[in-house]
């Protein structure tokens, strides 16, 4: 099985090659643990940073996993660097490749826990936004202190950064901090943070066009009509001025270098590689998934009942480790911009919203949450890492009102559950699920005695959810002692996607439409 | 790579493919050398049956002289899951029993309490990490305590026995329970139920052992063969780098050169003896619960810094008494289960903890902090050490308990412990010195054992006169 190299906007070397992919090779001798293939990645530009000069990073190859995050992130791993002399010189050697001392763990593994410093203070900071609104209770059972640990205890933050080894932690760390600041009304540090932060991972650029949309329409136009529809007039010329200089100041000081010694073009190349793969061999639980099943159902209907002429099939299977040029069979095939548009149809609706009916700072967070999981379901190959960007938010509007929580508590456990298929040796099955169930169980008895006079899900939510467990002990237990296992393969990975895609998807509508009631109100009031 | 694990491997080898009669014996299938058993036969029965199970998902594991160093996911699994199951059966039911039935204590303050017990890194980090069977040693010795605090004594002595049988390194725990039962004789007056209960005790004991060493009780050499593997008296006052008075003293005076062997185990005796004897003599004439929490403290404290061929592991053995006390004397109890991991050092980093032991060892810092508000409440009285002050004021007018000094050398030992454990992780040791820093991680450990000895036997021989004023003030 070959490693899959990961391609699309944003989430390039995410997807390291799924499980079924053999992505992490066990070490010769036989003691070590495998490492997650991750850890090589930031391991190969820690030694890529240090060792060679500026004008060289974004052409260096030696090895597969090259350099495809914007310059802020190489200036990290050069600052990274610095500390990992101290702790074991060779991990700097490119040519050491898949190199894993005990000290190299070590370093890495305290990189990433030291960086989670900024994530606890951003954590912080929300934790300030939150109105707590029945003071006097006790600790446990304030919003601000059961929003602190749905945060900082997150299990899928926690598996992708510790286990998997990610720096999202900190990357988090600032997008919160950026989202309190426009909850404190500090618009120009909020908008700084964000551009910083897109420097530092693109992907977040799917959550640009709420940032924009918002600063331009309650900072730029500083009054609004009593009706909440925009006055012209008062279009501050002077703050548009800021929010570009910001933008373009930070642009400049991360992309200078490089536009300076005319490596612009190499950059866009290695960070948007545009190469294969509608999903990869884990399909992220999006809507191409739920299209990829019909497509696959319809094929195996239509031959059955002989509607289909099986010389005419492309042979590739779906969910083998290669990744290639996906042709769905009945249904019409999907290319790069075909997704794009969709994506932009999704986030339409609630981009109107946020424009025409702006409610204030929460109004801009529902939409930067829609944004994030509208990119996550039309989204060309996604990883279903990327369903971390729409729980850590939305754990803010999740204490607020009921209703979100009830989302909150479907996309959660689902997203969460969805995470599985990247933790698959033996050893760390007690591992995830334990903690899975600990995060779980907090979040629902939490949010249930914050809420306790609303019901917060109906029968066939929590009948769904109820059916994650046995889909689990299906697929992980039950599965591998069947006979299916050596013809079908692919069919847990298969089962867990299009499950959890169903509920993702549930929850996407449910949140979309949550952002709706605006326009409805001001028609009423017109009429 | 081949350590405890692959120890308790072979011993499920070992235990399944050979006789009884043979598992302590060296034979050409049986190389004693190679991890040979040394533990009691509870051991090997628990092996045993582990060995079954192993046989029945995956021979290989077990296989005879074929799956020496064996290692693999899979197996990891089953072992890591072996000791996860016994702790789930023994241990964590007696600590949860244990803290539901403390007394004046919320709801909340009981939950707290069992977290932090059940937090312990020291435990945890033996257990999970180095991979032994603490747990249900130390699990059997908290369900005799807990017998006998609601005065099942037969039962709790039962316990306590099987605990024996299943480590010999329970012998440090042993003569608070003699004491405390025979003070328990004693005072029911040992004419009348008291001798019943002393018979009743006796039988039950004998009873205990003759179960457990029936298999070895068929011959002389079988019995003095197992006792020979497990007291191994000629292996030297100490190996290893330990935080334990002897090789403390070995640093500054090579005694381990200077004396006989002979004379050497003397002296670990006398010294040993003389150090527990005034907290068990209070405990057979005054037997209370508390004063048997603080002498178990103490005893196993004396043991663990004077005896025979310690290893660092058994200050598990007095971290569990002094969890007991954790509500009663948060602050001092807290500082020493630090303390207790950090001398646990050089061990944990052999074993490539460095990260889980820093991470857990954080972890129970915070919950306990945060349960048990330490920093607040330093004074004479939370350090129950208000009578002994009183006595002290009667002949030295003016003396205080430096209750806030404390809170300084708490932060100071911290300090210096969180610094040898960055140094250690980091910095190469100078080429003369190989071993300077688990050397100095033993010195450091081996003072503040020392001092807390001090105090523990402070508590336990002031106790009474406190429960005598308070009466007379209330």
């Amino acid at each position: 099985m070959t490693c899959v190299c990961s391609c699309s906007p944003g989430t390039a070397q995410e997807s390291r090659g799924g499980p079924g992919a053999g992505a992490a090779e066990p070490f010769s001798d036989g003691a070590e643990p495998s490492y997650s293939t991750d850890f090589e990645v930031h391991r190969n530009w820690l030694a890529i940073t240090h060792s060679l000069p500026v004008s060289r990073w974004y052409y260096e190859a030696t090895s597969e996993w090259t350099l495809d995050y914007p310059p802020f992130f190489a200036w990290f791993e050069y600052t990274l660097s610095h500390i990992a002399k101290v702790f074991d010189p060779e991990m700097l050697n490119i040519q050491n490749l898949n190199y894993a001392s005990p000290r190299t763990v070590l370093f890495q593994r305290f990189s990433v826990i030291f960086t989670d410093v900024l994530f606890i203070y951003s954590v912080y900071e929300c934790c300030k936004c939150i109105e707590g609104k029945k003071a006097g209770k006790e600790l446990t059972e304030k919003p601000t202190f059961i929003l602190s640990v749905l945060l900082l205890w997150n299990f899928g933050l926690l598996i992708v950064d510790h286990i998997h080894f990610q720096y999202n932690g900190f990357l988090f760390g600032l997008m919160l901090l950026s989202v309190a600041r426009l909850f404190q009304k500090r618009h120009l540090e909020g908008a700084f943070l964000f551009a910083i932060l897109l420097h530092f991972k693109h992907i977040y650029l799917y959550v640009a066009p709420a940032y924009g949309i918002y600063l331009l329409r309650s900072y730029c136009f500083t009054a609004d009509k009593p009706d909440g529809s925009v006055t012209w007039s008062s279009f501050s010329f002077l703050r548009l001025i800021a929010l570009g200089f910001i933008v373009c100041f930070v642009s400049a000081l991360s992309l200078g270098p490089f536009i300076a010694m005319n490596q612009l073009p190499q950059v866009i190349s290695r960070l948007f590689p545009f190469k294969r793969g509608l999903c990869h061999a884990y399909w992220a639980p999006n809507f191409w998934a739920l299209y990829n099943a019909l497509d696959k159902m319809l094929c195996i209907i239509g031959l059955k009942y002989n509607l289909l002429d099986p010389k005419k099939i492309a042979k590739a299977s779906m969910t083998s480790g290669l990744v290639q040029q996906f042709q769905h069979v009945v249904l019409p095939s999907v290319t790069p911009l075909a997704t794009l548009i969709c994506t932009v149809i999704a986030m339409l609706p609630s981009i109107f919203c946020l424009w025409f009916k702006p409610q204030g700072p929460r109004g801009f967070l529902r939409c930067l949450i829609v944004c994030a999981l509208s990119s996550f379901m039309f989204g060309w190959h996604v990883h279903e890492k990327a369903i971390l960007l729409a729980i850590l938010p939305m754990s803010l509007l999740s204490v607020g009102k009921p209703q979100d929580a009830a989302i909150y508590l479907l996309l959660t456990t689902t997203g969460h559950y969805s995470l599985f298929p990247l933790l698959f040796t033996a050893p760390e099955f007690p591992i995830k699920v334990l903690l899975m169930l600990l995060f779980t169980v907090y979040s629902f008895s939490s949010l249930k005695t914050l809420f306790r006079k609303e019901k917060l899900l109906n029968w066939m939510e929590t009948i769904y959810l109820v059916g994650l467990g046995p889909l689990e002990i299906c697929c992980e237990l039950v599965f591998p002692f069947t006979p299916w296992k050596l013809k079908y393969p692919f069919i847990p990975l298969f089962l867990t996607s299009v499950y959890c895609a169903a509920g993702i998807t549930y929850a996407w509508f449910r949140l979309s439409v949550s952002m709706l009631p605006g326009p409805a109100v001001s028609k009423a009031k017109l009429q | 790579m081949f350590g405890d694990y692959e120890a308790q491997r072979h011993w499920q080898e070992i235990t399944l493919n050979l006789p009884v009669q043979e598992w302590y014996f060296n034979s050409s299938d049986n190389n004693l050398q190679y991890w040979g058993l040394d533990y009691p036969p509870l051991t090997a029965y628990h092996s045993l049956l582990c060995a079954y199970v192993a046989e029945f998902i995956n021979p290989d594991w077990v296989a005879l002289h074929t799956s020496r160093g064996y290692e693999s996911d899979h197996h990891k699994l089953f072992m890591r899951s072996t000791v996860f199951i016994a702790d789930l059966m023994i241990y964590i039911p007696a600590v949860v029993l244990y803290c539901c039935y403390l007394k004046e204590t919320s709801p909340r303050k009981k939950i707290a309490n069992a977290f932090c017990i059940l937090l312990y890194p020291g435990l945890l980090l033996i257990d999970y990490g180095h991979f032994q069977y603490n747990c249900v040693s130390l699990g059997l010795t908290l369900w005799g305590v807990l017998g006998l605090s609601y005065d099942w004594d037969i039962l709790g002595s039962l316990a306590f026995c099987l605990a024996l049988n299943y480590k010999q390194m329970e012998l440090y725990h042993s003569l608070p329970f003699f004491c405390f039962l025979l003070g328990k004789c004693l005072k029911k007056d040992l004419k009348g139920k008291g001798l019943l209960l002393l018979i009743k005790l006796i039988t039950t004991v004998v009873a205990a052992f003759a179960l457990c060493w029936l298999p070895f009780f068929t011959q002389l050499e079988q019995t003095m063969q197992v006792l020979r593997r497990l007291f191994p008296v000629g292996r030297g006052l100490f190996e290893d780098k330990v935080a334990n008075f002897w090789c403390s003293l070995n640093v500054l005076l090579k005694i381990k050169s200077l004396l006989s062997p002979h004379t050497q185990l003397m002296f670990s005796f006398a010294l040993t003896f003389l150090s527990l004897l005034p907290a068990c003599l209070k405990l057979t004439l005054q037997p209370s619960l508390r004063g048997f929490k603080y002498a178990l403290v103490s005893c196993a404290l004396s043991f663990f810094l004077f005896s025979f061929q310690v290893h660092e592991k058994s200050i598990l053995l007095v971290s569990l008494p002094v969890c007991l006390i954790l509500n009663e004397v948060p602050f001092m109890s807290i500082w020493f289960l630090l303390v207790s991991t950090f001398s646990m050092l050089p061990l944990l980093l052999k074993d490539q903890l460095a990260l889980a032991s820093v991470g857990t060892t954080l972890g129970f810092g915070v919950a306990c902090a945060s349960s048990f508000s330490i920093f607040e409440n330093i004074s004479e009285e939370e350090l129950q050490l208000r009578s002994f002050s009183v006595y002290v004021r009667r002949h030295i007018p003016g003396f205080k308990v430096p209750a806030k000094m404390l809170k300084t050398w708490f932060l100071v030992s911290v300090t210096m412990m969180s610094l040898l454990t960055l140094t250690s992780i980091t910095v190469e040791p100078p080429h003369k010195l190989p071993d300077l820093f688990p050397v100095l991680v033993c010195l450091v450990s081996c003072l503040h054992f020392l001092l807390f000895l001090i105090y523990f036997n402070v508590i336990i021989l002031w106790d009474h006169r406190n429960g005598r004023s308070q009466k007379k003030i209330n």
